[in-house]
Order: structure tokens, then C-alpha cells, then sequence
């Protein structure tokens, strides 16, 4: 097999994660596009190590083991994206990322408080900022 | 007889290298295979990342990541292939719809899933594509995978690999994968309690509350 099949594979595909960590709204979707990009990464890794295992004398099967590694990695960062989200979203109300912005300087007046939609949206000010320095 | 051997082994190093001149244009019945495959694989990203509703882009995620397992089958990598149907399709996407569910994400078409950067967004992944299928196809213009003979990554040779060179980060691994377990039932839990004590704060005792909140904000 060509080894430009896989590796024009992984580009596409990560350069669509990209396109959706960069366009998504919501940050459930952003990490999905997380995943996306590890994917591409994996392929690569893998088609890499197929090619080296019959190209070289002696591998250690690298490739493969730095794509289970990406495995697990990735397993681990989707618990601990989720469990922010999910600890965001019961802070704020809301799990959009673009009103996430109390760090911005000058967005004062469209601030997280204002049109956040659920039932957190009604606490109070230092309420927030405490769930902040929590989160 | 000398004449006849070197005659023998020009002819063998010509059929040689006929073998070993791919062509583009007569593509293997696995390139074939891994072509329609991909093609399958890049759409479906592709409607994961623009599809307006939510929960068909988790579904359509479920989609790419198995036919990555299927390449990875087609580049004769079998244990990775398994690996990635149990934990991404078993487990990442069925996390990812518990936490859709969880953070009421609406069913139907939501008319505001992407952000209003994306047309700067198409322009910087159509650049980066364009660079990097350029580059790539340029750099791995005349290398061919042998795919030929044992598969290059059965359940046995990635063991053995695994747990002769590899034993270390393995271990490592698992304390990783120890410590994001533990870190996420943290912030489950202190995001529940928190909220527990901001909406019902108990009238008999109300000193607990504020100490635990001040606490926590100072940690």
C-alpha cells in the first residue's frame, strides 16, 4: 500500500477536528473534535510503525505503543473535560464557550450573567466568581 | 553455467524490481478497499463537525471512529483496531452522549452550535490541509508499505513489545489513568456539594456552609 493513502487520511482528518475545535460553539462538540485530532494522530502513528516494522531492522514496535498510550490519554482527557463541562454547565447554567469570557478584558456588559438561560443563571455575582476560582 | 547463473539473476532482478515499481494508476485491491473506507471516514467527520444537531454528531462520530478501525485492520494492525472499537466506540462516545444528555443540549436542529469565527475557521483548516496533504504526498511520494506475510501488529508482537520495552510509561500509564479517575469524581463532587449548599443552605447550622465554601475557594 502506498503510504500516501494513510498519512493524506490523517491530515484530513485532523485538519476537520481543527476546523471543529475552531467553529464549535458548544464544548461537548469541541471535544469531539478533540478526539477527532488524537484519531488522526493515531492512524499516522500506526501506518508509521507498519511501514517501519518491514522498512527497519530492528523496531520496538514504538508506533503502536505511543497509539495505545494516545488511547488512554485521550480516555483520561474525556473524563476530565467531561467533569469540568458537566461542573461548568451546574455553574453557570451554560456549556457554550464563547460566554465563558470572564477573563476577556472588555466584555464587561455581556458577562456570563447576563444571558445565561437555566437555573443558575439567578445567583449571585460572588457565587459565580467562587464557582470560578473553583472551577 | 556462470553465464547462465548471471542470466538467472538479471532476470530476477528485473522481475524484482517490476515487482517492486508501483504504479498509481493500478492501485491493490487493499489500497481499493482503504480509498472507500477513508472516503467513508472523512464524511462522516465532516458531518460531525457541521451538522446542527448534537446528539447525530455524536452518532456520526461513531461512524469515523469505526472506520478508523477498519483502516486500522487494513494496515494489518488488529490489536489497535479492537482496542479502538472497545474504548472509543465502547466507552468515549457513550461518555460523550452522557454528558450531552447531562448538559440538557437541546434534540432538534440548534441554531446557534457554531460559532460566529467560521469562516475564519474553514480558512485556517482548508490552509493547513492544503499544506500538510502537499507536504506529506511530496515527502512520501516513493514509499510503499509491505503488507505482505505476519501482520505487523497481532495481540502477540504488541504485547511483547509492549511489555518488553515499554514497561515503564505502562506503568506510569496507569497511575495516569488512576489520577483522572480520582480527578474527575473531585470535581463531580465538590460541584455537587457546592451546589447543595448554595441552594439549600440548612437554617439549624449555618456556619458549615460558608466555611466550606471559603475553603474551597481558597484552595
Amino acid at each position: 500500500m502506498h503510504l500516501a493513502y494513510p498519512a493524506v487520511l490523517s491530515a484530513l482528518l485532523f485538519c476537520t477536528g481543527l476546523y471543529g475545535v475552531l467553529a464549535r460553539r458548544n464544548a461537548i462538540l469541541v471535544l469531539m473534535s478533540v478526539e477527532l485530532m488524537l484519531n488522526a494522530v493515531n492512524l499516522n502513528l500506526v501506518a508509521f510503525d507498519v511501514w517501519l516494522s518491514r522498512a527497519a531492522e530492528e523496531t520496538l514496535h514504538s508506533g503502536q505503543a505511543l497509539a495505545l498510550f494516545t488511547i488512554a490519554i485521550a480516555a483520561a482527557e474525556i473524563g476530565i473535560g467531561l467533569a469540568i463541562v458537566l461542573a461548568v454547565h451546574r455553574n453557570r447554567g451554560t456549556s457554550d464557550i464563547d460566554r465563558l469570557r470572564d477573563t476577556a478584558e472588555g466584555h464587561e456588559p455581556d458577562g456570563p450573567d447576563g444571558d445565561a438561560s437555566g437555573g443558575a443563571a439567578s445567583a449571585p455575582r460572588s457565587a459565580t466568581e467562587k464557582a470560578e476560582a473553583t472551577a | 553455467m556462470t553465464l547462465a547463473a548471471a542470466a538467472a539473476t538479471a532476470a530476477h532482478a528485473t522481475t524484482t524490481t517490476a515487482a517492486e515499481t508501483h504504479g498509481f494508476l493500478s492501485p491493490t485491491g487493499v489500497e481499493i478497499a482503504f480509498l472507500l473506507v477513508g472516503l467513508v471516514t472523512l464524511g462522516a467527520a465532516v458531518v460531525t463537525v457541521t451538522t446542527r444537531q448534537l446528539v447525530h454528531a455524536a452518532l456520526w462520530l461513531v461512524v469515523a471512529l469505526g472506520g478508523l478501525a477498519v483502516e486500522y485492520l487494513l494496515l494489518t494492525a488488529e490489536f489497535i483496531a479492537w482496542v479502538q472499537v472497545l474504548i472509543y466506540v465502547g466507552s468515549v462516545v457513550v461518555l460523550l452522549l452522557f454528558g450531552l444528555m447531562l448538559t440538557r443540549a437541546p434534540i432538534g436542529r440548534s441554531p446557534d452550535a457554531d460559532s460566529g469565527n467560521r469562516w475564519v475557521a474553514l480558512g485556517v483548516a482548508v490552509t493547513a490541509a492544503a499544506a500538510l496533504v502537499w507536504v506529506v504526498v511530496d515527502a512520501f511520494r516513493t514509499t510503499w508499505i509491505d503488507l505482505d506475510g505476519a501482520p505487523a501488529g497481532s495481540t502477540e508482537v504488541t504485547g511483547a513489545s509492549l511489555f518488553q520495552h515499554w514497561v515503564l510509561p505502562f506503568e506510569a500509564l496507569s497511575v495516569l489513568l488512576l489520577a483522572a479517575l480520582v480527578g474527575a469524581i473531585v470535581l463531580s463532587r465538590k460541584a455537587k456539594a457546592e451546589r447543595a449548599a448554595a441552594t439549600a443552605p440548612t437554617p439549624g447550622t449555618p456556619g458549615p456552609g460558608p466555611t466550606r465554601r471559603e475553603t474551597e475557594g481558597t484552595r
